[in-house]
C-alpha cells in the first residue's frame, strides 16, 4: 500500500465549500488536486486530460442534481477499469453502493459516506487502500446490509459475518483481528471459511476478497 | 320527486306536474321561437361579417342557460353548468375557453335543434292540453247559444242536445289522456336537452385531474425541500465537521481535543439525524432507483426481518410510486410497532394495468384501520391516485396490506 505516495486526484463535488475543502485537505496531506470540477461533464473531461491516480466524486451532481456522479463513476469504471475512484456520498441506501461495486470487478472502488470526511486521517487512509486497488465501503453501509438475514450469507456465523464486514470496510487482517481482540491467525481461518462457504473459485487471496465482498454486497 | 316519478302517481291529474310540464314546453316554445329569429337575424345581418357566425355559433349558450332553469320544472336537479372558467379574464380569453371546449357545440346543437325542429311541437302539445278539453267542455253551452249547430273542433257537427253532453263528458278522459301524453312528452323532451347540454363526466374529469394535480404539487414540493436539505444544511454540516476534524489536526493535545472531538460527535449526530429527516420527506433512492430499490433498502433497516420480492422491471409515474412507498413505509413502520410479528413479505407486480404492492406480516393480526390514523391518511391518499388500499386483519394473524394503484407504467429509459 503506498502509504506515503503523493495521488493525483481528479475531484467532482459541486458545493463550493465542500470542493474547496477537500481539495485543502488532500492537498495538506501531500497530494495534488489535479483538476477540482463541479458537475459530471468535467468530471469525465478532466479524467480524459489529467490521467489521475484516483478519482473523488460525489454522487448527486448538475445538471439533474440526481444520481449523475455516480453514473459518471460507474461510465469510467467501465472505460478505465484500473482507475481507482472513491465516490462521497449523503445516501446510506445500499443500492447506490451496490450499484457503484458491480460496476466492475470491485478492486480499486471505495463508497464513502461524507460524513467520514471529517474523520480527516481515517479518510486519507481510506483514499490510499482505494487508491491501491482495495474495496472500501462505508460501515453505516455494511451494517445495513448485514441486517439481511439471506443465502449464501445465512451459512456464516456471526463471527464469520462480522469479519466479513470489516473486510468489506477494506482492514487488512491485521487490523480485523486488533479490533475482534483475536489473533491473526484466527481470522485467517475465518477467512477461509468464508471463502470457502460463499463457494468462490480458486484465485489469489486478495481477489478472492474482494469477491467475498461482493458476494455480500449483492446479498 | 321527479316527473317521471309524479307520472305514476295516483294524484298526477290534480297535481302540479302537469302544469310544470306545460310550463316547461311553453318555455322551450318561447325560447326556440326566439331563437330561430335571433339566428335568421344574424345571419342574415353578419352574413358578411364573420363576427356574425361566430355569434351564431355561441347562440346555444343562452340557450342552454335558460334550459337549465327550466329543467328544474321538471323535477330532478338542473343538470350543473359544465363550462370552465376562462384563464384569464377578458373576452379573448373567455372566447378561446368556449370555442374550445366540446359542451359549447353540444349546446349549439341542442340549440338548432330546439328552434329548427322541436319548439312548434313543444307548442302544440301544450295547445292541445289546453284547448281541446274546455272545447268539447263547452259545447251543450254553445249548443243552447247557438240553437242549431257546433262544430266541436271546428270539425265535427252537432246538432243534438244528448249528442253535446256526451261530448262536453268526453271532456275528463280526453283532458286525462292529454295531460299525460303531454307530461310524458315534456320528460322525454327534458332527458333529451339534459343529455345534451351536460357535458359528460367533465366535472368528474376535472375533479380528479385537479386532485392529481394537487398530489404532483405535493410531490415536487417535498422532492424541493429535500433538495433544500441535500445541498444546504446537509452540506454545511459536512463541512463543519471537515473543519473540526482539520482543527483537531491542529489542535496541542489537552482538553481542546477532547472539546473538539466532542464537537464532531455531535455534528455527525446531526448529520444522521438530517439525513434520517431527508429520507422521510422524500426517499432520493426512489427517484434514482425507483421502487424495488427504494423498498429493499427500506426492508434492510427494520428490525424485523422483511423478505421482499418485487417484479417491477418498468419504472412508474412519480406520484405512484411515492403513493406505493409511503404505503410500505407505514406498514413496515407499524410493523415493528404493533404487530408482534416475527417476519414479513413485501411482494408485488404490475398485471392487468394496475400496480399491487403487498405486506403480509405473521403477527397477531386484529390491526384496526380506524384505530390509528395512519391506515386512514394512506387510504386518502391512495384514493387520489385512484388506487384501492385494503387490510385484511384476522384476529390471530396474518395481517394483509394491500394497495392496488391502476396506472401504466413508463417508457423504459437508458
Amino acid at each position: 500500500m503506498p502509504a506515503a505516495a503523493t495521488l493525483r486526484v481528479v475531484l467532482a463535488e459541486d458545493s463550493v465549500l465542500l470542493r474547496e475543502g477537500l481539495a485543502g485537505l488532500l492537498t495538506r496531506f501531500g497530494h495534488e488536486v489535479v483538476a477540482a470540477v463541479e458537475d459530471a461533464a468535467a468530471l469525465r473531461e478532466a479524467v480524459e486530460t489529467s490521467h489521475p491516480d484516483i478519482v473523488v466524486t460525489d454522487v448527486r451532481m448538475p445538471p439533474g442534481f440526481t444520481d449523475e456522479g455516480l453514473r459518471a463513476a460507474v461510465e469510467l469504471r467501465r472505460r478505465h477499469p484500473a482507475l481507482p475512484i472513491l465516490v462521497l456520498s449523503q445516501y446510506v441506501e445500499t443500492t447506490y453502493a451496490t450499484h457503484l461495486l458491480e460496476s466492475g470487478d470491485g478492486t480499486g472502488v471505495g463508497y464513502l459516506l461524507k460524513d467520514r470526511i471529517g474523520r480527516v486521517e481515517e479518510f486519507v487512509e481510506a483514499l490510499h487502500r482505494v487508491a491501491g486497488g482495495g474495496t472500501v465501503v462505508d460501515q453505516e453501509v455494511v451494517r445495513q446490509l448485514l441486517r439481511r438475514r439471506r443465502d449464501p450469507l445465512g451459512a456464516l456465523t456471526p463471527r464469520e459475518r462480522e469479519v466479513l464486514a470489516l473486510i468489506a470496510e477494506g482492514r487488512s487482517n491485521g487490523a480485523i483481528a486488533a479490533r475482534l481482540v483475536v489473533t491473526e491467525a484466527a481470522v485467517a481461518k475465518h477467512i477461509r471459511a468464508i471463502l470457502q462457504k460463499l463457494d468462490l473459485p480458486q484465485a489469489d487471496q486478495d481477489h478472492r476478497r474482494v469477491l467475498a465482498v461482493l458476494a455480500f454486497l449483492r446479498g | 320527486m321527479s316527473v317521471w316519478q309524479a307520472l305514476g302517481s295516483r294524484r298526477f291529474l290534480l297535481s302540479a306536474w302537469p302544469w310544470r310540464a306545460a310550463g316547461y314546453l311553453l318555455a322551450g316554445a318561447l325560447t326556440g321561437a326566439v331563437t330561430l329569429i335571433v339566428a335568421l337575424l344574424m345571419l342574415t345581418a353578419g352574413a358578411l361579417v364573420v363576427l356574425g357566425l361566430a355569434g351564431v355559433a355561441l347562440l346555444g349558450l343562452p340557450v342552454a342557460r335558460v334550459e337549465r332553469r327550466m329543467l328544474g320544472l321538471l323535477g330532478d336537479r338542473p343538470p350543473p353548468d359544465g363550462h370552465r372558467a376562462p384563464p384569464r379574464p377578458g373576452l379573448r380569453a373567455w372566447l378561446g375557453t368556449r370555442f374550445t371546449e366540446p359542451l359549447t357545440w353540444r349546446e349549439l346543437g341542442y340549440a338548432v335543434l330546439l328552434a329548427g325542429l322541436l319548439w312548434p311541437f313543444d307548442l302544440l302539445a301544450v295547445l292541445l292540453t289546453v284547448t281541446v278539453p274546455p272545447a268539447l267542455l263547452a259545447t251543450p253551452v254553445l249548443l243552447v247559444l247557438d240553437g242549431e249547430q257546433v262544430n266541436v273542433l271546428k270539425e265535427w257537427p252537432v246538432t243534438s242536445l244528448p249528442l253535446a253532453l256526451t261530448v262536453a263528458a268526453l271532456a275528463a278522459p280526453v283532458y286525462a289522456a292529454a295531460a299525460y301524453g303531454m307530461t310524458v312528452y315534456a320528460a322525454a323532451r327534458g332527458a333529451l336537452a339534459r343529455l345534451l347540454i351536460t357535458a359528460p363526466d367533465a366535472r368528474i374529469t376535472e375533479l380528479t385531474r385537479s386532485r392529481i394535480r394537487l398530489v404532483d404539487a405535493f410531490e415536487a414540493e417535498r422532492a424541493r425541500i429535500e433538495r433544500d436539505l441535500h445541498d444546504g444544511a446537509q452540506q454545511r454540516l459536512i463541512a463543519l465537521t471537515m473543519m473540526l476534524g482539520l482543527a483537531r489536526l491542529d489542535a496541542p493535545a489537552g482538553p481542546l481535543t477532547a472539546q473538539l472531538a466532542r464537537a464532531q460527535d455531535e455534528a455527525e449526530r446531526a448529520l444522521v439525524e438530517l439525513r434520517e429527516l431527508i429520507r422521510g420527506i422524500h426517499p432520493p433512492v426512489l427517484t434514482d432507483f425507483g421502487l424495488p430499490a427504494a423498498v429493499t433498502d427500506l426492508a434492510d433497516r427494520s428490525v424485523i426481518p422483511v423478505g421482499v420480492s418485487l417484479d417491477l422491471p418498468r419504472r412508474f409515474p412519480g406520484p405512484i410510486e411515492s403513493t406505493a412507498w409511503f404505503v410500505v413505509c407505514e406498514a413496515v413502520s407499524n410493523l415493528a410497532r404493533h404487530s408482534g410479528a416475527e417476519s414479513a413479505e413485501i411482494s408485488g407486480g404490475y398485471a392487468g394495468g394496475a400496480l399491487t404492492v403487498r405486506v403480509r406480516d405473521d403477527g397477531r393480526g386484529g390491526a384496526d384501520p380506524d384505530g390509528g390514523t395512519g391506515l386512514v391518511r394512506l387510504g386518502d391518499r391512495v384514493s387520489v391516485v385512484d388506487g384501492r388500499l385494503t387490510l385484511s386483519s384476522p384476529p390471530g394473524g396474518p395481517t394483509v396490506l394491500t394497495v392496488e394503484i391502476p396506472c401504466r407504467p413508463l417508457p423504459p429509459c437508458a
